[in-house]
């Protein structure tokens, strides 16, 4: 039962085969063997998961049907969930108690899905790794000596881990879909604005986006289907086409789709054995009829650059809320700003002060023309790069990731190797497309041949092709079973 | 692109951060290695090029002018470090 999937669950509790308790217990069960181990969550309540499940095996047994109803998740810790802790990771946000429900939040609470734990992340969703948690390090379930990917570390382990058939992180330059391509699950991050950011922890504003997780692209789509589309509380949220597609996924027709591969994304950087695995799943869309054919996206070079630049100044303004004034643990020194600046030493890490700081940098005086309205307008040349190639392709395939997954420690102390680790994750945000990893296959742990390592496939579609593009990874999903393998936690 | 000492001991009091002294250093050097890598940005040509703020076109919606709904008093206040009075309270800032 531990590794079900939604399909699967939702039947069987629609049948009456299983009950929403009975996917809670067993859920908890394996956390509670597992996280001494993955430490992928930083909060859990049996008690009150068990009474939501008792709530939707009531509203199952009046007849009620709905793609999400008492199927288990998990949720980032940058979610406000009321009347339970948030942490974003930090030890800044010591105390707080959600005081309401984010949007994203309310949507699956209001489905009837069954929400179990909080899960950990790198501190305010900045890290690439796992490894910038206030709370500890996220292990790979596919080999514990290396990183899971991050910032959505928890989510995603959750799923590969099957403590939960489906998650929520976020993906501001790549946090669900580097995780996801390491630990070989499915994740989307949508067009900006399909899915709301009311109640998410602002990170980067212009780059923020709710990030859904599960297996397989069917899976995913059940999920989809209760969260996406306009809310009054984000202005910047919009509806999305077909969404009356999602509920029940049918997988896209692939003969004749053109599939644009970037060569800036195929050049030398990219490890040998994630090369192979890529080739080896384009090889399987062209055996139903793909055509490939190479594209280019030219400012593919300066996306990093652009988006550290952006997302470092949007930090730089999002995080002084973060100052124990209305919540979090305060810190007394004396006056007002020795308090602030008391309680902000105690509270954020490293990584944190250091892109509060390049923030700060780049907004002020004299330095704003160099670097943050340089790199908007460098945003502009990426976007229009998308913009061609969409002119000539329905869709772009790249590696998720250049590298496999990373050992711990190998480059947490380094911040332009851990940046370098988001190089193929970070042009589609600026852009504000749609974009997915899936399980691409499989390459030999380095140190460890007998252990496997998941490599990821990213898929980028244009603005609001979010329900074409899960059909597409569908149509994939229909034609391997990389989605279908789970680690070996047996020990 | 040099960063100083003096560089990151503005910016950290802009920001409201206190950084120990063994901080100072290494932050320092990622700035400026982070800040000259981001020079390349130097090698484009960006005349003409209009910022992107926000790369999806869309208006901003307007919702009716009408009062709702929204958090209560003690809401607002139920994670305060302290407070008083139906207030935040804060050291003396003067």
């Amino acid at each position: 039962m531990a590794a079900g999937t939604v399909l699967e669950w939702r039947e069987g509790l629609d049948q009456g085969d299983l009950s929403a308790v009975s996917l809670v217990q067993a859920a908890f069960d394996r956390m509670d063997r597992l996280e001494p181990t993955l430490n992928a969550l930083v909060w859990r309540d049996r008690e009150g998961a068990l009474g939501a499940a008792r709530e939707a095996d009531r509203r199952l047994h009046a007849g009620e049907r709905s793609p999400m109803l008492g199927v288990p998740f998990i949720l980032k810790d940058n979610f406000n969930w009321a009347g339970t802790p948030m942490g974003c990771g930090s030890k800044i946000l010591q105390g707080y108690q959600s005081p309401y429900d984010a949007t994203v939040v309310a949507r699956l609470l209001r489905a009837g899905a069954v929400p179990l734990a909080k899960a950990n992340m790198d501190e305010f969703a900045m890290g690439s790794s796992g490894e910038y948690s206030a709370f500890g390090p996220t292990r790979n379930p596919w080999d514990g000596s290396r990183v899971p990917g991050g910032s959505s570390s928890g989510s995603i382990v959750s799923v590969a881990a099957s403590y939960a058939p489906f998650a929520l992180g976020s993906d501001t330059g790549g946090s669900v879909r580097l995780p996801a391509g390491f630990c070989n699950v499915t994740a989307l991050r949508p067009t900006y604005g399909v899915l709301s950011r009311h109640g998410l922890t602002a990170m980067a504003s212009s780059l923020d986006q709710p990030g859904p997780v599960a297996r397989s692209a069917a899976d995913l789509a059940k999920g989809f289907a209760v969260l996406a589309g306009r809310d009054p509380l984000d202005s910047t949220s919009v509806d999305i086409p077909g969404a009356e597609r999602l509920e029940d996924l049918r997988p896209a027709d692939l003969a004749g789709l053109r599939i644009g591969l970037p060569k800036e994304y195929f050049g030398e950087g990219i490890e040998a054995p994630v090369r192979e695995a890529v080739a080896a799943a384009l090889k399987v869309f062209e055996s139903q009829g793909a055509i490939l054919e190479e594209v280019s996206l030219p400012h593919t070079a300066w996306a990093l650059d652009t988006y550290y630049l952006l997302c470092t100044s949007e930090v730089g303004s999002n995080l002084s809320r973060f100052d124990g004034v209305r919540y979090g643990a305060r810190v007394p020194d004396g006056g007002f700003h020795a308090m602030l600046a008391a309680t902000r030493d105690a509270g954020l890490g490293a990584e944190v002060k250091r892109r509060i700081l390049l923030g700060t940098f780049c907004l002020s005086k004299g330095y704003y023309e160099a670097f943050y309205l340089k790199a908007l307008k460098a945003r502009t040349l990426i976007a229009a790069d998308f913009a061609k190639a969409f002119a000539k392709v329905d869709v772009l395939a790249t590696p998720t990731s250049p590298a496999l997954p990373f050992r711990f420690g190998e480059k947490s102390a380094d911040p332009i190797a851990m940046y370098l680790a988001d190089a193929y994750s970070v042009a589609a945000p600026l852009a504000a497309l749609p974009c997915m990893s899936i399980p691409a296959g499989f390459a030999p742990s380095p140190d460890t041949p007998s252990k496997r390592l998941p490599v990821g496939l990213q898929l980028i579609g244009p603005a609001l092709s979010d329900v074409r593009l899960l059909e597409l990874a569908h149509a994939f999903q229909c034609c391997t079973d990389h989605h279908a393998q789970s680690p070996d936690l047996s020990t | 692109m040099d960063v100083t000492r003096e560089d990151v001991l503005r910016c950290a009091r802009l920001a409201d951060l206190r950084l120990e002294e063994a901080e100072i250093e290494p932050m320092r050097r990622a700035m400026e290695e982070l800040l000259t890598h981001a020079q390349s940005l130097d090698a484009l040509d960006l005349a003409g090029v209009e910022p992107t703020t926000h790369a999806l076109p869309m208006t901003l919606p307007r919702r009716e002018d009408a009062v709702v709904a929204s958090f209560t008093q003690a809401q607002a206040l139920a994670n305060a470090p302290d407070a008083a009075e139906g207030l935040f309270r804060v050291p003396k800032a003067l």
